[in-house]
């Protein structure tokens, strides 16, 4: 009860704050027309994927929290190490993602879009690292044979952080990939 | 009824240490014990406060005439960046959660915070960053585009020395800290609470942290988008707020103000809940108008995030927008209004005692107000765009800091100082400090309206000898010496009662709440039995049962009875 009251404040503090990115991004991307170069550069396919199974990993956690409930230990692992795994596939998407754009000398320092750009979704990133390094705590525990009390506020309240951080990236996605693609109108 | 709290404490205080953490600074470092960071916490803002003072009187010195050069204008520009963040995030801010931190655990009859441990990292990462904040003066120079680092002034190509990294760090830092404590304090006063401790029963300074609490989870983190962004661009090149590369200068401003107005009123809500209790005590009446003590105050921390642009009127917004905030922030004035009645109210009929702590708090009442009303003209944009950025601000903002919060805050130190350190504090030293302190802090500042009428600058280093000038200024600094001199008496204050006080008993000035229930100062556990809650003076009621409040009807209680 306590844990859980506590990580929704924190969460909702969280929110606040990536708001403010949020903002600086639609600021420089957005004002006053849409920046066309902006659909261009990213790749919506790609990280359309990588964003789906970020999401899945809610799901995966889901199960995770109801294997838990029921007390059937060897499917908590299971979900656990599938949430761990899909965290750190996206991670490597994203490394592989910024790779990509440095490649194109797109740096932090090219101008008001990358910087905005890096910003938002480099903590989105470092999020969703705490996240995994949690989780990989958590799936310690469970290993250990530690996590065997239905009561324990610990899951619970480590679900309502990384649903969080997915919620976030969902918003980003759509904010920062998908919006652009249909408001620029299509050169043919 | 009678309600057993029990509450494990750790029998061995550093489990697995080979040394000795029973005693001496060692125990202090590795507390959780909730008064014992309350205390780190005041003394950390006591040490700070004389800090940013010694700062202060420097500036004084300098402006004590025209065309002075005790100070380089550079130097000058860091003295105040530094006075204004010390004081802000390293005297108020601390010195507010660091009462809320001792007390509310002791109001709400729990014996820790809802998570102790969190409590101590809090306050280490706190202080912590003040420790990087000062460290800047050695690693090349100290920040210096104000407290508010106004972009681009913040870039470096207009300051190029470390300072502003180290501003955005140990703000970060103990940023950090703050949010952390406003959560377990809100956590702490939802969970924790004695079962009989309705919301309707809460101490109202309880309430006001409470308040407070959501008011700092919502305001810092634009803060910290905005000293992450900074540190982006300071670090990495980015170009947020470097105009020169397409970023934005209002960005900053209005993700500092979105933020920097929340701020004004997190260091004052918890002042206003001190304030209520002192008042009800040293008045021997029930607070008038609890519901509209609270109310107001939840009034407050809502219309607080919707005034930010008042401080942005002179960068050309438009008129629409001007009248919008214009509008909201005469608003804010009305509840603010209303608890200075509340005030005024519970002392009218009241049977007074002037004690120091009660001193701070009548003299509260006039210093806040004069910053309230030079508050409202600001909200009239004309006048904004006439005064802004001269002294009339200066003079301003410190009626509501230093009138406002800082009183508030000696008012409820001279009224817990018994319950925290178990000894009687002298009332002739508290007299003269008190009266000294005042009569310097209204002849500093109260000069300071006129010189900002008349055109003077603020921010500015040394000033021509123009008609006024002179004199305003020499004033001001006398003030300002006559304001550190008294600070040396409450320091002798603290020694001597420190030294010489007499024992405090447990429940000195006959208050209300469960914190004087307990020894005088507490034991490490708070409480092991405590009386059941019928109305929010629980300690009032059992000892005088034959006027306790539980006899009476809502109504009656909360003060919203028709006399007449
Ligand atoms: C009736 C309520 C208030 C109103 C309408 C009000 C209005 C204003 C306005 C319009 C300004 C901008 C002046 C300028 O820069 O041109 C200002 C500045 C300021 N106010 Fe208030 N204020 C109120 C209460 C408070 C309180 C309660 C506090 C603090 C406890 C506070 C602290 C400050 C500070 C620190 C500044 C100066 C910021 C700076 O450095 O420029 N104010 N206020
Ligand atoms: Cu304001």
């Amino acid at each position: 009860m306590e844990q859980k009251t506590l990580i929704k404040l924190i969460v909702g503090s969280e929110a606040i704050f990536f708001l403010a990115l949020l903002m600086a991004f639609v600021y420089f991307t957005y004002v006053p027309t849409l920046n066309p170069r902006v659909a261009t550069t990213l790749d919506l396919t790609t990280t359309g994927l990588f964003t789906v199974l970020l999401l899945s990993s809610s799901f995966t956690f889901w199960r995770a929290e109801v294997s838990f409930r029921r007390g059937q230990t060897k499917s908590l692992r299971l979900w656990l190490s599938a949430t761990v795994v899909l965290g750190v596939v996206f991670l490597i998407g994203q490394g592989i993602e910024y790779t990509g754009l440095l490649s194109k000398q797109l740096t932090v320092s090219k101008g008001t879009f990358t910087t905005s750009f890096f910003t938002l979704t480099g903590f989105h990133g470092l999020h969703v690292l705490i996240g995994i390094i949690i989780l990989s705590i958590v799936l310690y525990l469970a290993f250990l044979g530690d996590l065997d009390d239905p009561d324990s506020a610990l899951l619970p309240s480590v679900g309502i952080y990384w649903h969080f951080v997915d919620v976030v990236w969902a918003v980003v996605f759509v904010v920062v990939y998908v919006l652009p693609h249909f408001l620029t109108p299509r050169a043919s | 009824m009678i309600t057993d709290v029990q509450l494990p404490e750790p029998k061995t205080p550093l489990p697995g240490a080979t040394v000795n953490s029973d005693q001496g600074l060692l125990m202090w470092i590795s507390s959780v014990d909730h008064k014992q960071i309350g205390i780190m916490y005041m003394i950390m803002t006591l040490f700070y406060l004389f800090v940013g003072g010694l700062l202060a009187l420097l500036m004084r010195v300098q402006l004590m005439m025209p065309e002075n050069t005790f100070l380089a204008p550079d130097s000058y520009n860091q003295l105040f960046t530094m006075h204004g963040t010390t004081m802000i995030f390293f005297v108020l801010t601390p010195a507010i959660l660091g009462m809320a931190v001792y007390m509310v655990p002791l109001q709400i009859g729990a014996n820790e915070m809802a998570f102790p441990r969190l409590n101590a990292f809090a306050f280490w990462i706190s202080f912590f960053g003040g420790l990087l904040l000062y460290f800047s003066f050695l690693a090349g120079g100290a920040p210096d585009a104000g407290w508010f680092s106004y972009a681009p002034l913040n870039q470096t190509q207009y300051s190029a020395s470390p300072g502003i990294d180290y501003y955005c760090i140990g703000l970060l830092l103990s940023g950090i800290g703050t949010v952390s404590t406003a959560a377990n304090l809100a956590v702490t006063i939802i969970t924790l609470r004695t079962p009989s401790m309705k919301y309707k029963y809460l101490p109202v300074f309880v309430w006001m942290v409470f308040i407070n609490a959501f008011l700092i989870l919502a305001a810092f983190p634009s803060l910290n988008a905005a000293l992450a962004m900074l540190l982006i661009d300071r670090q990495l090149d980015g170009h947020f707020f470097n105009t020169d590369a397409g970023g934005s200068a209002l960005l900053w401003q209005h993700l500092f103000w979105l933020f920097g107005h929340p701020e004004v009123y997190i260091v004052v809500l918890p002042p206003f809940g001190v304030l209520s209790e002192v008042f009800q005590v040293y008045s021997r009446k029930p607070i008038f108008g609890y519901p509209f003590v609270v109310g107001s105050g939840i009034a407050i921390s809502l219309l607080a995030f919707g005034v930010w642009v008042h401080h942005m009127f002179a960068t050309g917004m438009g008129n629409t927008v001007n009248s919008f905030f214009a509008v909201s922030s005469m608003l804010i004035g009305i509840p603010t209004g209303v608890k200075i009645f509340n005030w005024l109210g519970t002392m009218y009929g009241g049977s007074i005692r002037f004690t120091t702590g009660m001193l701070f708090a009548t003299a509260f009442l006039v210093e806040f107000t004069i910053g309230g009303l030079s508050g409202i003209s600001f909200a009239i944009v004309p006048i904004d765009w006439q005064l802004t950025d001269t002294y009339y601000v200066v003079a301003h903002l410190h009626y509501v800091f230093l009138g406002g919060s800082l009183f508030g805050l000696f008012a409820g130190f001279f009224y817990w100082f018994p319950k925290i350190s178990g000894r009687m504090y002298s009332e002739t030293l508290g007299k003269w400090f008190f009266w000294l302190f005042m009569i310097g802090f209204n002849m500093t500042f109260f000069m300071q309206h006129i010189l900002g009428i008349i055109g003077m600058p603020r921010r500015v280093y040394t000033y021509p000898n123009l008609a006024g000038y002179s004199l305003l200024n020499l004033i001001s600094s006398l003030g300002a010496f006559l304001m550190g001199g008294s600070m040396l008496i409450f320091l002798y204050l603290l020694y001597d009662a420190i030294k010489r006080g007499k024992r405090a008993g447990d429940n000195p000035w006959d208050g209300y709440t469960f914190e004087w229930l307990t020894s005088s100062p507490p034991a490490l556990k708070n409480f092991t039995i405590l009386p059941p809650v019928y109305s929010f003076r629980p300690v009032h009621d059992l000892n005088h049962p034959e006027i306790g409040d539980y006899q009476k009807s809502d109504e009656e209680k909360y003060g919203t009875k028709d006399t007449d």
